[in-house]
C-alpha cells in the first residue's frame, strides 16, 4: 500500500527521492516532537526516577536532601507488618474481585447475546458504574452500606441481620469487593460481548445438529472460544484490583480501617510518602515491588492460559 | 451446510435449531440475570437520588425500617446548602478547568503524533513507538513518588498546572489515534498532496475531519479520567480553594459523616455531567472499549 509518500514525479530519481525521505523525517519529528518531550518528562522520567528513588531515604520536606541507602528499603518494605498486611489485603481483594467480575461478566454478556429485547438498555446500564466517580460511587456505597441502608433492609426482608458492614473488621474489605465487581463487571461485559459476536453462529449450529445441549455448547464452544478474551480480562482485572485505592481510602475516611482491614498496597504507599516523615524512599521501593507482583502475576497467568489452550 | 443457509445472519445465539422449552428455558434465565443485575444497579442511584431531596431531620429519622423511597416533603435544599457550606461552585469550576484543558491538549497531542506514527516514514518511528506503547505495561502506582517530586522541584504542587501537564500526553490516546489512522484508507490524502497541499494543510484538513470518531471516543475518555481522578488531586492539592469535586467531596466525607442528604446532593452533582455525556456519546464509550478494551 502507498503509505510511503512516493509520489509520481520521483520515480527513478534519486536526489528527489533522498530529499523527500529527509522532507519527511524532518515532518515526522515535527510531528510527534511536542508530544514526545512531555510525554518523556511526565511518563519515561518518572518510572525510571521512581526505581532511582526507591535507593534513597527522602524526607518530606527536605526532599532534595536525601541519602543514599542502596537497597535497604527493600527489606524494609517487605518485612514491615503493614505492607505484609496490605500484600494479604491486596490479594484476597484481587482473588475475589477477578473470579466474580469474570464470571459475572461472561455470563451477563452471555445473556445480552441472546435474542432479547432491550439489549442497548442492558448494555448501556451495566456499563455506567464504570464510568462514574470512584470517590461518588464510594459515598453512595457508604450510604447502601448503613446499618440502616437499602442493603440491610433487603436482607431484613430475608430475614439475616445485616452487618455493620463498612465498620466492622470482618465485613470492611468485602463490602469493597462487592462495590468493585458491581462497578467493572459491566465493563468487562462489553469487552466479552465484542468477542462473543466474533464467534461464527455456524459453530452453535452444528453443535446443535450433533444435539449437543445449550450448556454443552456454552463450555464446549464459547468458553474455550473466549479464552483470549478472558486471559485479556483476568490481566486487566489484575493490574486493576491490585492498585486499589480510591474506595478503600474513602470507605474507611483515609485511615485504611477498621483495624486496618481496608489497608491495600497503593494505600500502604500512599501513607508510607506523604504520613511518614522519611517514607518516601521506602514507598518508591514498594512500588517496584508492586510492579513486580503485578508483571510476574501477568506472566503466569498467561502461561496458564497458554496451556489451557494446548491440551 | 444446509444449517447455515438456514440462519444467514451471523447473530450468534445458543438458541438456534433448540427445541421450543429449551429456547424458553434460556431467555428465562437470561432476562431474570440481566433484570435482576439491573436492579442491582439502580437501586443504589435511586437510593441516593432519593436522601438528596429528603430534608436533613427526615434523613436521620429514616435511618430505620423499610425505608422510603419517596421523601415526605421533597426539598431543593440540599442542592443550594452544599454551594454555601462548602465551596462546592469552586471545585466544580476547577474539575471543569481541568478536566477541558488536559482534554483539548490531549487532542493535540495524541492526533498530531498518532498521524506521524500511521503515516509518515521517518526513521525510528516504530521504535519509539512502541517505547511509547511499552509503558501502558507500567501500573500507575510505581510513579506517584516520582511525580510528587517531579511537580514539587517544578513548583507545580498546589497548582491547576500541576493536574494537568502530567496528563497531557497519554500512551493510550496516542495508541487510540494511531490506529484509527492506520485504519482509514490513505487515498484522500494523497490526492491532496498530489495536488500540492504540504503536510499540515493535509493535516487539518482532510485527516481531522475524518477523525472525528475517534477523536470523540479520546475526548470522552479523557474528561471522564480528569474529571474522576482521585489520586493525583489528594497528592498534590493541599488547598481547599484548589480542590477538585472528587478530592473536595473525600474531605467533605470526612467532616459531615452523617448529613447524608447533602453528601447525596452532591454525589448527585458530580455525576451529572458525565451522565449528559454518556447519554449523547453513548456509542463511542463502547466502541472504545470494545475496540481498545480499556478505560
Amino acid at each position: 500500500m502507498a503509505i510511503t509518500a512516493n509520489k509520481p514525479a520521483s520515480v527513478g530519481n534519486t536526489t528527489s527521492l533522498k530529499r523527500e525521505k529527509l522532507q519527511d523525517t524532518i515532518a515526522g519529528y515535527m510531528f510527534i516532537l511536542p508530544a514526545l518531550f512531555f510525554f518523556t518528562i511526565f511518563t519515561v522520567f518518572p518510572i525510571l526516577y521512581g526505581a532511582f528513588l526507591a535507593l534513597f531515604k527522602i524526607n518530606i520536606t527536605t526532599i532534595d536532601n536525601r541519602t543514599f541507602v542502596g537497597l535497604d528499603n527493600f527489606p524494609k518494605v517487605w518485612e514491615n507488618e503493614d505492607f505484609q498486611l496490605s500484600l494479604l489485603n491486596t490479594a484476597r481483594f484481587s482473588l475475589f474481585v477477578v473470579i466474580f467480575q469474570t464470571i459475572l461478566a461472561l455470563l451477563l454478556a452471555v445473556a445480552v447475546n441472546q435474542k432479547i429485547r432491550g439489549r442497548t438498555f442492558f448494555r448501556t446500564a451495566f456499563f455506567f458504574p464504570s464510568i462514574s466517580s470512584s470517590v461518588v460511587i464510594s459515598i453512595i456505597f457508604l450510604w447502601v452500606f448503613n446499618k440502616f441502608g437499602i442493603l440491610n433492609y433487603i436482607l431484613s426482608l430475608v430475614g439475616i441481620d445485616g452487618p455493620v458492614w463498612v465498620d466492622d473488621p470482618k465485613t470492611a474489605l468485602n463490602s469493597i469487593m462487592g462495590l468493585n465487581i458491581w462497578t467493572t463487571a459491566g465493563t468487562f461485559m462489553v469487552i466479552y460481548l465484542a468477542a462473543l459476536q466474533d464467534i461464527p453462529a455456524q459453530l452453535y449450529e452444528a453443535a446443535s445438529v450433533d444435539g449437543a445441549t445449550p450448556i454443552q455448547k456454552f463450555f464446549k464452544i464459547t468458553v474455550p472460544l473466549l479464552t483470549p478474551t478472558t486471559f485479556f480480562v483476568v490481566t486487566l482485572g489484575i493490574i486493576g484490583t491490585f492498585q486499589v485505592f480510591d474506595q478503600a481510602f474513602v470507605i474507611s475516611a483515609g485511615s485504611g480501617g477498621p483495624e486496618k482491614s481496608t489497608l491495600t498496597i497503593v494505600f500502604f504507599i500512599y501513607q508510607q510518602a506523604f504520613r511518614e516523615r522519611n517514607g518516601m524512599g521506602v514507598a518508591a521501593a514498594g512500588a517496584v515491588i508492586l510492579f513486580v507482583i503485578i508483571f510476574s502475576l501477568t506472566l503466569i497467568q498467561r502461561r496458564f492460559f497458554k496451556t489451557e489452550q494446548n491440551y | 451446510m444446509a444449517v447455515s443457509a438456514k440462519v444467514p445472519t451471523s447473530t450468534t445465539s445458543i438458541v438456534n435449531e433448540t427445541s421450543p422449552w429449551t429456547r424458553r428455558i434460556i431467555k428465562i434465565v437470561s432476562y431474570s440475570l440481566l433484570v435482576g443485575f439491573a436492579l442491582l444497579q439502580f437501586i443504589p442511584f435511586i437510593w441516593a437520588l432519593s436522601a438528596s431531596f429528603k430534608n436533613g431531620a427526615e434523613i436521620q429519622t429514616s435511618l430505620s425500617f423499610p425505608p422510603r423511597f419517596i421523601p415526605n416533603s421533597p426539598t431543593f435544599q440540599n442542592y443550594i446548602d452544599i454551594f454555601t457550606i462548602v465551596p462546592f461552585g469552586t471545585w466544580y469550576l476547577n474539575s471543569f478547568i481541568v478536566a477541558v484543558i488536559t482534554t483539548l491538549l490531549t487532542l493535540f497531542f495524541s492526533s498530531t503524533s498518532g498521524y506521524a506514527f500511521a503515516r509518515i516514514p521517518f526513521p525510528g518511528r516504530d521504535i519509539i513507538f512502541w517505547a511509547i506503547i511499552g509503558t501502558m505495561a507500567i501500573p500507575g502506582v510505581i510513579t506517584i513518588v516520582p511525580i510528587y517530586i517531579l511537580l514539587k522541584s517544578l513548583g507545580l504542587t498546589d497548582t491547576m498546572q500541576g493536574l494537568i501537564i502530567p496528563f497531557m500526553v497519554t500512551s493510550f490516546g496516542i495508541f487510540l489515534m494511531r490506529q484509527f489512522f492506520t485504519s482509514i484508507p490513505a487515498e484522500l490524502e494523497e490526492a491532496a498532496r498530489v495536488d500540492g497541499a504540504g503536510r499540515i494543510r493535509t493535516f487539518v484538513q482532510i485527516v481531522l475531519p475524518l477523525a472525528r470518531p475517534a477523536l470523540s471516543a479520546l475526548t470522552i475518555f479523557t474528561f471522564m479520567g480528569r474529571w474522576n481522578d482521585f489520586l493525583m488531586p489528594l497528592i498534590i492539592i493541599g488547598k481547599s480553594e484548589l480542590f477538585t469535586l472528587p478530592l473536595g467531596m473525600s474531605t467533605f466525607r470526612g467532616q459531615y459523616k452523617t448529613d447524608w442528604n447533602l453528601l447525596m446532593s452532591g454525589s448527585i452533582l458530580v455525576m451529572i455531567p458525565i451522565v449528559i455525556l454518556y447519554i449523547a456519546f453513548q456509542r463511542f464509550f463502547i466502541q472504545g472499549i470494545s475496540t481498545t478494551g480499556m478505560k
